[in-house]
């Protein structure tokens, strides 16, 4: 079967620093796969580059086969027209009121009418659990918790076939974290998406994802069953999965 | 710790080189944002809300500085022309100075803090935010959303505020020139418009199109390329009015010249 995502070799740089040192990960369609990693080992940065946010300085990626990079502009966007991105903060639009921003997409693809899009926002709204009033204020009136949901209605409700999660937790109640982990695993079943979230939560990443990698200094250094995480065998993996101070991954002073 | 000529050099050529760079990415930031102003789909909206934001909220304070530039104008001239019996000239100097000049390069400092600053500001935050990002993951040109919008309308929104302000202008200086200097009405505003030509309008217009470019141009390519959260955003306001000033009064003379050197 054809990897929905597959990278090879991926290198990015920024100045003297290697961020990207030959990523090599595969994405099955239908899967969700968990990316884990320290601050600054690569996770967004990867993704970035397959949604094309950062040009990488070599290497492939495909999406269903077809390699992004190789691409004209125009059918590139027409691939990445199939995704959709929750952003670690949000990234609401702040002079848009919440209806606007859920369906900012089908608004600007002319998909929708400005009046349906009320309605479609409300539906949206709805299946991330929040009542269709909501769309009516702005981001700016929204609790942390509110705004990843409105963050996640908008992600989705142009029902893209591969959706990524940037730190989908960070900054959430464990409660409001484990909310937003079953919204995200309920959208991605009903859609029958291909999911990739990168996290650094535990706990988060075994309740979201079928597979997990980790990215160690810019490389892939272990790829597995989510379920298995802490009990791998890989000591870096279990020593960053059980969160222990001790282990091969020492925190480097930056000088 | 002393610096070896040669060290000199160095700095001077990366600083010369760092112009250069930043040169080549405002143009290449300015073609692509024309690219858009022109190619379709268009943003009626956003450029409704660019056009008032800029027209229409810019009217206090232009209105203003061009009613007392007038009346300090009519004020100096009358004081100066006094000293060899030319004080019938202070109608022609006030609506000369303030057609070609003042009315356009003032209403382009104000517009400049203004709008200049809000340009950067909102962008920067969008960037730092990563609502730029989102916009792209939303198929949306950012360029196309953002910038051209803003570039349209303060073109064609600072001729609109010269105009006005040109009107105040001279409205200041015929209060003061009237009440205060002792010229009657009819005589001060039959000075003013035997002496005007068409083309010191126009100049005055076109030079107003230029800065409302430079304006959005600046405020919109430094919140684009702003880095760094808060701190960021900060620099790249500062930053945009900053380098819209000095390139108004830059590109003020280059017109001048343009358009009335013999």
């Amino acid at each position: 079967m054809t990897p929905r995502i597959r990278l090879r070799e991926l290198r990015k740089s920024f100045g003297p620093k290697t961020v990207l040192d030959g990523v090599d990960l595969d994405v099955m369609p239908g899967r969700s796969m968990v990316i884990l990693g320290g601050s600054g080992s690569g996770k967004s940065v990867t993704i970035k580059c397959i949604l094309g946010l950062i040009e990488a300085d070599s290497g492939l990626i495909e999406i269903n086969g077809r390699d992004v990079l190789a691409m004209s502009a125009r059918e590139r966007e027409e691939v990445l027209d199939h995704t959709g991105m929750l952003f670690q903060n949000g990234a609401l639009f702040d002079s848009l009121p919440v209806w606007e921003n859920v369906c900012f997409k089908l608004l600007a693809q002319k998909r929708i009418t400005r009046a349906q899009a009320r309605d479609k926002a409300a539906e949206a709204l709805a299946g991330v659990g929040l009542d269709a009033s909501v769309g009516a204020l702005s981001p700016a009136e929204l609790s942390g918790g509110m705004q990843k949901r409105v963050a996640l209605a908008r992600a989705i409700a142009s029902e893209p076939r591969i959706i990524f999660f940037d730190e989908p937790t960070t900054g959430l109640d464990p409660i409001m974290g484990a909310v937003i982990d079953g919204l995200i695993v309920d959208c991605v079943r009903r859609l029958g998406a291909t999911a990739v979230t990168i996290t650094h939560d535990m706990a988060s990443a075994r309740r979201i994802g079928d597979d997990a990698a980790m990215i160690h200094k810019g490389r892939i250094i272990w790829t597995g069953a989510a379920a298995t995480l802490g009990e791998t065998g890989n000591a870096m993996v279990d020593q960053f999965a059980r969160g222990e101070r001790e282990g091969p991954i020492t925190m480097e002073l930056r000088k | 710790m002393t610096l070896a000529p040669v060290d000199w050099v160095a700095a001077l050529g990366r600083a010369a080189l760092d112009l250069c760079r930043t040169i080549g990415a405002v143009a290449l930031f300015a073609l692509e944002g024309l690219s858009h102003v022109l190619r379709p789909p268009f943003q009626p909206r956003l450029f409704l809300r660019a056009f008032l934001e800029v027209a229409y909220f810019s009217l206090p304070v232009v209105g203003l500085t061009a009613v007392f530039t007038g009346m300090v104008l009519a004020l100096q001239s009358y004081s100066g022309f006094s000293r060899f019996g030319a004080e019938g000239a202070v109608a022609n100097v006030v609506v000369l100075s303030i057609t070609r000049e003042l009315g356009p390069v003032l209403a382009g400092l104000m517009v400049s803090g203004r709008i200049g600053a809000a340009f950067a500001a909102e962008i920067g935050t969008m960037r730092v935010t990563d609502q730029i990002d989102a916009l792209t993951t939303l198929s949306t040109d950012p360029m196309k959303y953002l910038v051209a919008p803003r570039l349209l309308a303060a073109t064609l929104a600072m001729p609109l505020l010269v105009i006005v302000a040109d009107v105040l202008g001279v409205m200041g200086g015929y209060l003061i020139g009237t009440f205060k200097l002792g010229f009657s009405g009819p005589g001060y505003l039959k000075a003013t418009f035997d002496f005007l030509q068409v083309m010191d309008v126009v100049s005055g217009l076109a030079k107003a199109a230029v800065f409302g470019f430079v304006v959005a141009l600046m405020g919109t390519w430094c919140g684009y390329t702003s880095r760094g959260g808060a701190q960021g955003v900060g620099a790249a306001t500062t930053t945009a009015v900053v380098a819209s000033s000095i390139l108004i009064l830059a590109l003020d003379y280059v017109l001048t010249e343009a358009f009335f050197a013999r």
